[in-house]
């Protein structure tokens, strides 16, 4: 659903590093290293981060500043990373956060 | 526990500015901030910003946070990023967060410059993915260069809801409209203006009824509302979308204060819970001081002056400065912070129905009502002249304070005089050469240049294109009216861009001389 601007009328091309790959629920993507993950998914047209936990409602991007953790999810393990603010590195695990685990709420 | 003389909370245009006065006086400052780059939203703000020259008008907001960055660094200001400043306590202790610790300070005198957060309105299904805040979608577009969405509805006209419509515009998204309960446009007329000329419908007295979707959105019905904000039965229209979303106001982010016991009050007009403070920002608590945002919602130009002021009141506190020589600096600082609180969207008149401009010309009311001036009411303001030969004509009909129009032509053809928030006039006297200047300096995008006889039956306008990719000329289309619905056929006969212009192509495009006052964007079909 989200793409990248090529190119931006005030802007212009943004310089934005080395391409990395990275895994999202294992499967493998590309993000640019050192860009909140958010944004390599979004790039990705990824939407939902996680679910919650008592009513199991998708959450995304909300505030994309830190702010909200709406857009919480498990990075390398860990569960609760604001992936809006959080920068993209090599070979990252990151996996769509349910309540506060990786497993689907039917393995739980 | 580590001191310093001066411990200021938030690097934003307030937080910097304080830094760099309080370091130029010799004090020992440290600028914490949560974030991993200095500069708040400066850096996401990319239009041309309003006021005087003084005040750095017509520059973008990212070049100012640039140029502050860079006078901090040569006062020798420290920011400590990724820092969080999680409580404050008696005797002006602060703990901080940051490497996973909680980390001890104590200063002497403390700025809080936190800014402030975004409102948010809740409806059906405002929780799915999609639904996102208006200064998320600057984030994601203007520093991490990725789109928000495709289609998109935007809640709420007021500046931060019609900037960051005019920038999804820019980025390459579809704003379907604009929506606000509210009836009556709350942000600048010309921020409306150059939204609603690009085909984007204004709903006011409108809001959303629910966002609709089951993993993310996928479309919004909106309604219209009565006076009392009641839903209209059979009022309800659907959109299409991927992306909702909400720029329905700022509140100050003043939990620090409150928890360290400074004396608040619920202001409306400065935008919720805020400290009591004095004009430069000390608080009830000797010592403490406050700056930009968190103090009462305005803009990042006043925010800049607030932090000056703030930085050296916390230098005269701590006896690095002479009451007299604080007074002195104070008084410029205060005519500046003046000279932008005027006008009809100063906060004194926040929430208040003005019907006619200072010059006693009465408000386009189409303009508050569908976001641009109507046909029958544009020609009564003192910008818009018929004359023969090229000349601008300034549809600029609110009294705002801005004029780096009136310096930028350099054959004095605009006149707005001492007083900032005058509607720009045009000299019919002075000769126009067409050089555009006043086109691209027009932070409001309001300028045009019009040749009503510029061949047998053709008139040709000049307007402001800050969109890809960039017409040429030869280029055919049609030509959009004010409302963004089509006018006539067109042609783009010039489109001329230089640095001085700074990013803002003037595109010329010949319509027949019949619709040279209703033409004013340039579509390719």
């Amino acid at each position: 659903m989200g793409t990248r601007i090529e190119e931006h009328p005030i802007l212009g091309k943004q310089e934005k590093g080395r391409m990395v790959k990275f895994f999202y629920d294992g499967k493998e993507l590309t993000g640019y290293e050192g860009e909140p993950i958010a944004a390599a998914l979004k790039a990705a047209g990824v939407m939902a981060h996680r679910y919650t936990k008592k009513d199991h409602k998708p959450r995304g991007i909300f505030c994309a500043i830190g702010r909200c953790t709406d857009c919480v999810m498990v990075v390398n393990g860990k569960p609760n990373v604001r992936t809006c603010v959080t920068p993209l590195e090599e070979g990252m695990q990151v996996q769509t956060q349910y309540g506060v685990s990786d497993k689907p709420f039917e393995e739980q | 526990m580590k001191r310093f003389d001066l411990i200021i909370v938030g690097a934003g245009p307030s937080g910097l500015s304080a830094a760099i006065e309080a370091a130029k006086r010799g004090l020992e400052v440290v600028v914490f901030d949560e974030n991993d780059k200095p500069g708040g939203q400066l850096f996401k703000q990319i239009h041309k910003f309003f006021g005087s020259k003084e005040h750095k008008a017509k520059v973008r907001g990212f070049k100012i946070g640039q140029d502050l960055l860079k006078e901090a660094d040569e006062a020798g200001v420290k920011v400590v990023l990724n820092a969080t400043v999680c409580g404050m306590y008696q005797d002006k202790e602060i703990t901080v967060r940051y490497n996973d610790a909680i980390h001890h300070y104590k200063g002497d005198a403390i700025i809080i410059a936190t800014g402030a957060s975004e409102n948010m309105v809740t409806f059906p299904g405002w929780t799915l993915p999609g639904v996102i805040g208006a200064g998320a979608a600057q984030t994601m577009m203007n520093l991490h260069g990725v789109k928000p969405g495709n289609k998109i509805l935007m809640l709420g006209s007021g500046n931060v809801g019609l900037v960051v419509s005019f920038q999804l515009l820019q980025c390459g998204c579809e704003v379907v409209g604009l929506v606000d309960a509210a009836p009556r446009v709350g942000g600048y007329g010309v921020h409306a203006a150059k939204v609603a000329r690009t085909g984007v419908p204004f709903y006011l007295s409108h809001t959303i009824v629910k966002a609709e979707g089951e993993d993310h959105v996928t479309g919004v019905t909106i309604a219209e509302v009565d006076s009392g904000f009641n839903f209209i039965p059979g009022t309800e229209k659907h959109f299409d979308v991927d992306t909702i979303c909400l720029a329905v106001g700022l509140s100050p982010m003043s939990q620090l204060l409150k928890m360290a016991g400074c004396q608040m009050e619920d202001n409306p007009k400065r935008g919720g819970q805020v400290p009591i403070c004095d004009e430069c920002g000390r608080t009830s608590i000797p010592g403490v001081f406050v700056a930009g945002d968190v103090s009462g919602i305005e803009e990042a130009s006043s925010a800049m002056i607030e932090g000056r002021m703030a930085g050296i009141a916390a230098a005269e506190y701590l006896g690095y400065m002479e009451k007299s020589e604080l007074d002195e600096n104070l008084a410029s600082l205060n005519e500046a912070l003046d000279g932008l609180r005027l006008g009809m969207f100063a906060p004194k008149n926040r929430g208040k129905m003005i019907e006619a401009t200072e010059e006693g010309i009465p408000i386009s009311t189409n303009l508050l009502k569908k976001g641009y001036v109507a046909d029958d009411e544009i020609e009564r303001f003192p910008g818009v002249v018929r004359k023969a030969g090229i000349h601008p004509v300034i549809e600029c009909t609110q009294n705002i304070p801005c004029n780096p129009c009136q310096d930028a032509c350099p054959k004095k053809c605009i006149k707005i005089g001492a007083n900032i928030t005058t509607l720009p006039a045009v000299d019919e006297t002075a000769e126009c050469v067409g050089c555009g200047m006043c086109v691209a300096s027009c932070s409001g995008q309001a300028i045009f240049l019009v040749d009503e006889t510029y061949e047998e039956g053709y008139a040709s306008i000049t307007m402001p294109y800050e969109f890809l990719p960039l017409p040429q000329a030869g280029d055919k289309g049609i030509a959009l009216g004010r409302d963004g619905q089509k006018v006539c056929d067109a042609e783009v006969i010039g489109v001329k861009s230089s640095p001085a212009f700074d990013k803002t192509h003037l595109l010329t495009m010949k319509v027949p001389s019949e619709y040279v006052m209703k033409a004013r964007f340039f579509k390719r079909v």
